[in-house]
């Protein structure tokens, strides 16, 4: 099973790069990664190397204190990198300016381990937020569509209701309407199901699943849950800021 | 169209959106007495300058206000009469006098006017009808907009009494009602002929007047008249026209004292209070939504859209803050204007003005509280 060892990984990078980079979604080239100044100045991220490909599932795991949110907020463009290389859609991060950088979350729809829905908000409005950002689209199709979305994750009675009404399973699948409803090119998920008992986080992990292939959009997901690998087309294993471990894994049908 | 989220972010919840209008309403209301207060003086400073049949007024250069006057001789005002625009003159005299209540027998001080009866250039409910009593001696015509504490004289009248009281200890009859009102010059007033006037003020000099009426003939040019006047009389009077007049009694209380500046004071108060309410509110609201503003940040939304957002909700509330504002302070004004017979009641000036306070106090507000926006990290709610 474990064929797939770091160096390996090196060199599946090197080709792919030597071939064409439009599959790729993320490329990732000896990032490193510091907090604070000075004489605090502590390294959370070393010499990264990660490639994720269009449509991939990828689960990113790691003891607490790894690194792994740093390297996802670094992914959607909410850190600005400080050096390497950091390829998000074929645009570099590294000096990118803050306008660069919105332009980047624009693409990538965001789950979060607390849902973050707006209080304010109906369940319809949440998801129609991440819409209008997108100044193409009509209103009348931005209802349609944040419905239809709501309806695919088996929300259809609740588009009214305000998060405090909903469960928390509801409330984590409104959000993935949210992230999913504008067709992202990527979905970054911060520990989904870690509020959510085993039979909700395991539903909420499946329609991100189901849902990011329609599409074809790529998912990261960060997590602790070890019964939610086995979804992921790949592991990528993160400790003290470097990755171990970088294993394909053989598709599963339940 | 967008989803309203300023709207409803303040709309969700009811209570604290209560407290809040409350409050800008509370300053509104502060705003709102002060300048009507402010606009009440220098109204009723005028009403009776308003009344005045006249085009062109003389006075002595020592007077400060009509209740202040000093006297200067009718010679001038009818040496006016040369001049070919003027058709007519009318003296007045004023002085305070000292009422007695008829009921209660306490003595307070009324402003009295007499002037010729035949003459009569003031233009005031009630006194048409009644002027030729004052040709009566010793009769008088009295202000049933006085303050209560001059007695219940429209009453007695009503049930057909003749009232007789006493003015700097001589007895008078009321001999009928005409409306002006109280001002901050006098709590009542009364009107008499000019004859009787001397009656009652045995130290007052015939021909010794305090105001010079002018009337000019029909079409003619004020402009003119008023240079002609200017070169026709002596340094020893002053001469204005009816705005010039009613200007300079308004100028004696915007300068001369401390009134103009008390109440701008009181507005700023309020104005004050309204800012710092409004700053609460919206600080605590940007504070309370601040993993929410993260995550519409982490979506790809920018700093402008919350900027614009806190101040959609400033407007809202300066706006919804000022309805309860105006109708408190339209009541307070009905309470206060039969308390203190001044004329008190909301103009659509002074309500455009609150208004435009409002939202300038609630846009200080917002533009203090956007500061704390930029704790909304995105990076931060991972």
């Amino acid at each position: 099973m474990l064929f797939t060892d770091l160096s390996v990984n090196y060199l599946n990078q090197k080709m792919n790069s030597s071939q064409s980079t439009i599959n790729q979604v993320v490329n990732i080239k000896n990032l490193d990664h510091f907090f604070g100044e000075g004489k605090l100045k502590k390294q959370i991220l070393f010499d990264i190397n990660l490639t994720l490909n269009t449509g991939e599932v990828i689960i990113l795991k790691g003891p607490s204190g790894s690194g792994k949110t740093t390297l996802l907020t670094l992914m959607g463009g909410l850190r600005s990198p400080q050096s390497g290389s950091l390829l998000v859609f074929g645009e570099e991060l590294v000096g990118a300016n803050k306008n660069q950088l919105v332009q980047i979350r624009r693409n990538i729809g965001y789950i979060f381990q607390d849902h973050n829905l707006l209080a304010s908000l109906t369940a319809r409005q949440n998801v129609q937020m991440s819409l209008e950002l997108h100044h193409n689209i009509k209103t009348s199709e931005i209802e349609q569509r944040a419905i239809a979305l709501l309806e695919s994750v088996g929300l259809g009675e609740h588009i009214n209701y305000h998060p405090q009404n909903l469960s928390g399973g509801q409330k984590q699948r409104v959000a993935i309407a949210r992230a999913l409803v504008s067709h992202p090119k990527m979905v970054l998920a911060d520990e989904p199901t870690a509020a959510l008992d085993s039979k909700s986080g395991r539903d909420v992990v499946e329609l991100m699943q189901q849902l990011a292939r329609e599409q074809g959009c790529t998912i990261l997901i960060v997590t602790h849950d070890n019964r939610i690998l086995d979804v992921a087309d790949r592991i990528v294993e993160l400790e003290d800021g470097k990755i171990t471990l970088d294993r394909e894994q053989p598709a599963i049908d339940n | 169209m967008k989803t309203p989220l300023s709207w409803l972010q303040l709309t969700h919840e009811k209570a604290r959106l209560l407290i809040a209008l409350a409050g800008i309403g509370f300053a509104d209301m502060l705003m709102f007495l002060q300048l009507g207060f402010q606009a009440a003086l220098f109204e009723s400073s005028v009403t009776l300058h308003k009344a005045f049949e006249g085009d062109i007024f003389l006075m002595s250069p020592q007077s400060d206000y009509l209740g202040f006057t000093k006297q200067f001789s009718q010679r001038r005002l009818y040496e006016s009469l040369a001049v070919e625009q003027v058709e007519s003159v009318i003296p007045m005299y004023f002085n305070y006098g000292s009422w007695k209540n008829p009921v209660e027998r306490s003595t307070r001080t009324i402003f009295t006017m007499g002037f010729n009866p035949d003459k009569n250039m003031l233009d005031l409910p009630g006194i048409e009808q009644n002027i030729d009593r004052l040709k009566l001696p010793d009769y008088v015509l009295f202000d049933e907009l006085s303050r209560a504490e001059f007695g219940p004289i429209a009453d007695l009248l009503q049930q057909n009494q003749t009232v007789k009281t006493e003015i700097s200890s001589r007895k008078v009859t009321v001999g009928g009602l005409f409306s002006l009102g109280a001002s901050f010059t006098a709590d009542g007033n009364i009107i008499t002929s000019d004859t009787n006037f001397l009656r009652l003020f045995p130290d007052r000099q015939p021909g010794l007047i305090d105001l010079g009426i002018i009337r000019l003939k029909p079409g003619t040019n004020l402009e003119l008249a008023l240079v002609n006047l200017n070169n026709k009389l002596p340094q020893d009077v002053e001469i204005f026209s009816k705005a010039e007049f009613i200007q300079e009694e308004i100028a004696y209380w915007q300068n001369a004292t401390a009134i103009g500046f008390i109440f701008t004071l009181g507005t700023g108060i309020g104005f004050i209070v309204g800012t710092v309410i409004v700053y609460q509110i919206l600080y605590t609201d940007v504070a309370n939504h601040l993993a929410e503003y993260a995550t519409l940040k982490a979506m790809g939304y920018q700093d402008r859209y919350f900027i614009a957002l806190v101040f959609q909700e400033a407007v809202i509330l300066a706006v919804l803050g000022f309805i309860p504002g105006y109708a408190i302070a339209t009541g307070l004004y009905a309470l206060a204007a039969g308390a203190t017979a001044l004329p008190l009641a909301m103009t659509m000036n002074r309500a455009a003005t609150v208004l435009i306070l409002t939202i300038i106090m609630c846009c200080v507000s917002g533009s203090i509280a956007v500061r704390k926006l930029s704790a909304a990290d995105p990076a931060d709610i991972f």
